[in-house]
């Protein structure tokens, strides 16, 4: 049956329909293959530049790198701040043929412990097998020079060197460089608020107090970049081009390293603060706090137990003495007072008054004592300078009154930030009508400005902050921010200066009001009766200045101070404002010492030491030539 | 077959069953699909040895293949054809796992996959269905053939292998459109394949053959999982822009950002490497073997000739076109090799194999001729 049907089939028909049916097939497949092309052309030519620019997002991976750290270094050059080596050893796993035999190996060599394999296991499980885990971060000289010569044993462990900051004189200058240290979150929010994530991308640390924190932009520097080519791995394949960073520019302080080592080494044991300035630029010279620490500890990250001590410490090692610490400026404010007082005509050169220890208002019942308890006697300004006479002030205060005597104070810069450059900077306290009504709600009482006269009642300062309104003194009402940098330094070692930068000035109306108070103050060091005679005495250099003592606790009425009887931490500050030499002023002074008593007896002999210290090279230079004419 | 029938100007090739424009065709494809391997494999020297022992085996299973007269394979059809089906069965029992598919049988000596079997006996088993009567096939025979292919395709398609129950599917359907199937039911079958899609997506599907759909319609939608595959082959065929990067220079292979860059996605390393004009050049050598096995389809003697030789071309066209379609992100990844330049064994001797019953066809069909 099947032959006999296929014998009827009609064999030409079948292949023509096959035909047919075979070129339709055939038209289908190119227009099919044509789709194929079309988009393919679509991918190929249409979105070309899209596809490429993927493609290059894909392979090309751009690597910030981040620039080195400006130095820093005192007004000699000498380096304050350096970026030393720090040497890690580093093992990339997949270059390494039996890991546990050489992590063995390596602890015999030199002395890894448990932990720190413990560690490396930890961080090798989130790391790729070609990226370097680090085993040790920070190796001794001793175990960089022992794998060193083992080196060729260990294929796949490497030693690595990065910078980290180092201040080589440590805690003599903690407050005043700060310190660097690894970058926290708020630090990053902070930076992206600036802006500046792109320029930190490749940072890990960050300027976070003093120096260091200020002048971070200048530090910092600016990111480099390196456009690597990448596989699907995030392997680096090869480097594509380079853009190097911008290191951050060398700066250089008016610090003189030695000045600020000798300061340390006067205050030894005492809290308390030293500034010391050149009167003609109010650039900073020396300033120390103490007690002080090791910023060192913070660049790699301090313990919580170290931090906890010296966050607990009564000492308060934390705090920025010179600039944080708020002092009742005491007796040391009366050359501004006298100053006052005469430019305001309520009293003349010639205007005495009898002092017999006490002062007391009219209808009052209170007394305001002298710290001489028979006083001083018939005292004009300039004696009463010279001796400290507080009655004398008192009287003047009350005379003045608070608003006249708020106003001018504040224009020397009491109660004000000097603008220093610090971000631990406090504006203390001038105290005032509106001061008090904000503060406490109360009215200003007469009896408030009584001691306001001898620096004390509400007024507080900062040592930087009295040791500038000594440089307007001596400028004669011209202003300097007191500036811890002096420049750049450039490539040949040299300095360009950074401009002085200046507040409103005090006006003075009459400078031989100035002079007489001037004159006052060189009696402190050269006069019969001055407070700090004994402490200058035989100088070879002629100063002046003012001693202070400042109460920490008011004693009650009829009773007298006894240093026996109150706690340690409530007796006197001594205080001392001082500049040298007399004529041709240079260097200004100020001393604070805390809980340790008078201001003759303490803080000018510390005065005296600093002041010698700083002339001790010179003979004679600035002979005693008395009062100015 | 006798000698003395054969003309005089026949050639050398023609007396060793070898079809020159054919064989040309496939040298040609051969090297493009060599040159573009030994970039994709990263210049892997072992890849390229193994690929060359493929590459001659293929070429031997050709040779023997086109050595064997057309008759032979007709009746031997059915029986190649119930083995087949009885082996598929015998995977969906006793196979071996490779791949969370079940595609391998284990015979001792060799790992089959029954399923390559399968794709030249479909299409032999159909044309020596429908041959039997006069053409164009009956509704009834239509139907049977599309039953004959149906079996196979669904027992393949549960391994799961949805690849090649593709390619066998329509190797079985080209066979029956090329009979002469007539184009009302052509209509009313496109209709029923297609209220069948959303009972395949509900009940035929694995979830991971849904995922590779769902990611084909929205790729971006999952970079970095499923997507990761079509968008990086994406990249690379469009970075290659009308030039290309150049041999050996192609990023998205080189720096392995592409994934199956040797075997299934090696399109996408070509486009890359060779650019758009690359590409054209690939594709006219395609449709040159397209062609040339059409014109041995129509000019061969009998109804059961021109249905497989015309079935085996088609089905080298779909080859070519999902694998395309795939890497270009036009089509689902589906998992079909670019034929004859994608790394890998089984299914290149199986091509080269269905080559060798074309070149049968086209030389014996001459002998027979006259």
């Amino acid at each position: 049956m099947q032959r006999k049907r296929q014998a009827i089939r009609d064999h030409a028909a079948e292949s023509n329909l096959f035909a047919r049916r075979a070129t339709i097939a055939f038209i289908i497949v190119v227009v099919v293959l044509g789709g194929v092309l079309r988009n393919l052309y679509s991918l190929q030519i249409e979105q070309f530049e899209d596809y490429q620019t993927r493609s290059n997002g894909n392979r090309i991976k751009v690597l910030p790198v981040a620039p080195n750290r400006g130095l820093i270094y005192d007004r000699n050059g000498v380096l304050l701040a350096e970026n030393k080596p720090v040497f890690s050893l580093e093992i990339i796993p997949e270059e390494v043929d039996d890991l546990d035999a050489m992590l063995l190996e390596l602890q015999q060599l030199i002395g890894i412990t448990q932990e720190e394999i413990e560690d490396f296991h930890d961080s090798l499980k989130r790391q790729r097998r070609f990226k370097p885990v680090s085993l040790r971060t920070q190796l001794s000289e001793e175990d960089v020079a022992r794998f060193s010569a083992n080196k060729h044993l260990y294929g796949g462990a490497r030693i690595e060197a990065r910078l980290a900051r180092h201040y080589p004189y440590g805690d003599a200058l903690t407050h005043l460089l700060g310190y660097v240290a690894r970058i926290n979150k708020k630090d990053l929010q902070k930076i992206v608020e600036a802006g500046q994530e792109a320029n930190y991308a490749a940072s890990h640390y960050i300027g976070k107090l003093g120096i260091e924190k200020y002048h971070e932009e200048i530090l910092h520097g600016s990111v480099g970049y390196q456009q690597v080519e990448v596989n699907n791995q995030g392997r680096i394949i090869r480097v594509l081009d380079v853009t190097p960073p911008v290191p951050g520019r060398d700066i250089v302080l008016n610090i003189d390293i030695e000045l600020q080592l000798e300061s340390q080494r006067i205050l030894n044991q005492t809290r308390g603060a030293i500034v010391l300035s050149d009167t003609r630029t109010g650039g900073v010279l020396a300033m120390y706090s103490n007690p002080s620490y090791d910023p060192n500890l913070f660049v790699h990250g301090i313990s919580r137990k170290n931090y906890a001590e010296l966050l607990n410490s009564p000492d308060r090692p934390l705090i920025n003495r010179a600039t944080q610490g708020q002092y009742p400026p005491a007796s040391t404010v009366k050359p501004h007072l006298g100053l006052l007082g005469l430019e305001e005509g309520i009293i003349s050169v010639d205007d005495t008054i009898s002092d017999r220890g006490r002062y007391q208002l009219p209808n009052v019942s209170h007394v305001w004592r002298d710290w001489k308890k028979i006083g001083h006697g018939e005292v004009n300004v300039a004696k009463a300078i010279e001796v400290s006479c507080d009655t004398f002030y008192y009287d003047l205060a009350y005379n003045l009154g608070i608003d006249k005597i708020s106003d001018a104070m504040y224009a020397f810069g009491f109660g004000d930030y000097t603008g220093i450059d610090l971000y631990e900077e406090s504006d203390a306290n001038m105290p005032s009508r509106g001061w008090k009504r904000a503060r406490f709600n109360q009215p200003w009482y007469v009896g408030d400005t009584i001691p306001v006269g001898i620096g004390q009642s509400y007024w507080t300062t900062t040592p930087i902050q009295l040791n500038h309104t000594i440089n307007t003194l001596i400028n004669r009402g011209e202003r300097y921010i007191p500036q811890i940098i002096r420049g750049y330094r450039e490539s040949d070692g040299s300095t360009s200066l950074i401009p002085l930068k200046t507040l409103q000035p005090v006006v003075i109306n009459n400078p031989e009001n100035l002079d007489i108070v001037l004159n006052a103050m060189h009696d402190v060091v050269s006069g019969s009766e001055g407070t700090a005679r004994n402490a200058f005495a035989g100088s070879h250099y002629d100063s002046a200045g003012k001693t202070g003592t400042a109460q920490l606790v008011a004693v009650a009425q009829g009773e007298d101070y006894d240093a026996e009887k109150i706690d340690e931490r409530h007796r006197d500050n001594a205080m001392y404002v001082g500049y040298a030499p007399f004529r041709n002023p240079e260097i200004s002074v100020t001393v604070v010492l805390e809980n340790v008593g008078g201001g003759s007896s303490n803080a000018a002999p510390v005065a005296r030491q600093i002041l010698d210290f700083y002339f001790k090279d010179r003979d004679q230079v600035y002979p005693v030539e008395g009062a100015i004419e | 077959m006798n000698q003395t029938l054969t003309p005089n100007k026949t050639s050398l090739l023609h007396r060793i069953h070898i079809d020159g424009w054919l064989l040309l065709g496939l040298l040609a494809l051969m090297s493009v699909g060599l040159i573009t391997l030994y970039s994709a494999s990263g210049q892997d020297q072992g890849q390229m040895f193994r690929q060359l022992i493929r590459l001659g085996i293929s070429f031997v299973a050709m040779f023997v293949v086109a050595q064997i007269p057309t008759g032979a394979y007709r009746r031997l059809s059915p029986y190649a054809y119930v083995t087949g089906l009885l082996m598929l069965i015998a995977v969906l029992f006793f196979g071996d796992m490779g791949k969370g598919a079940q595609r391998w049988l284990d015979l001792g000596v060799v790992r089959f996959q029954p399923s390559e079997l399968m794709k030249l006996a479909v299409p032999m088993m159909v044309a020596w269905y429908i041959s039997k009567y006069t053409l164009p096939p009956t509704t009834i025979n239509v139907v049977i053939g599309f039953v004959l292919v149906a079996i196979p395709t669904v027992l393949i398609a549960r391994q799961p292998d949805l690849g090649t129950s593709l390619l066998i599917a329509s190797s079985g359907i080209f066979a029956i459109f090329l009979a002469g199937m007539r184009w009302r039911l052509i209509g009313v079958l496109a209709i029923l394949g297609g209220a069948f899609l959303p009972i395949m997506w509900f009940f035929l599907m694995k979830d991971y053959q849904k995922q590779r759909v769902l990611t084909f319609m929205n790729p971006e939608s999952d970079p970095l999982g499923a997507g990761y595959h079509i968008i990086q082959s994406k990249i690379a065929i469009g970075s290659g822009g009308m030039d290309g990067k150049g041999w050996l220079q192609g990023t998205q292979s080189q720096l392995e950002f592409l994934p199956e860059r040797h075997t299934d996605f090696i399109f996408s390393v070509f486009s890359e490497e060779f650019g758009l004009r690359g590409v054209i050049v690939l594709l006219i050598i395609y449709l040159c073997i397209i062609l040339r096995g059409l014109i041995i389809a129509s000019r061969a003697q009998d109804a059961y000739s021109r249905l497989l030789a015309g079935s085996i071309t088609l089905t080298f066209f779909v080859y070519v076109f999902v694998n395309m379609g795939m890497v270009s992100g036009i089509l689902p990844v589906v998992g079909v090799p670019l034929p004859l330049v994608s790394y890998g064994g089984t299914s290149m001797v199986t091509l080269m194999a269905g080559f060798g019953v074309l070149m049968s066809i086209a030389t014996q069909a001459r002998l027979m001729s006259r």
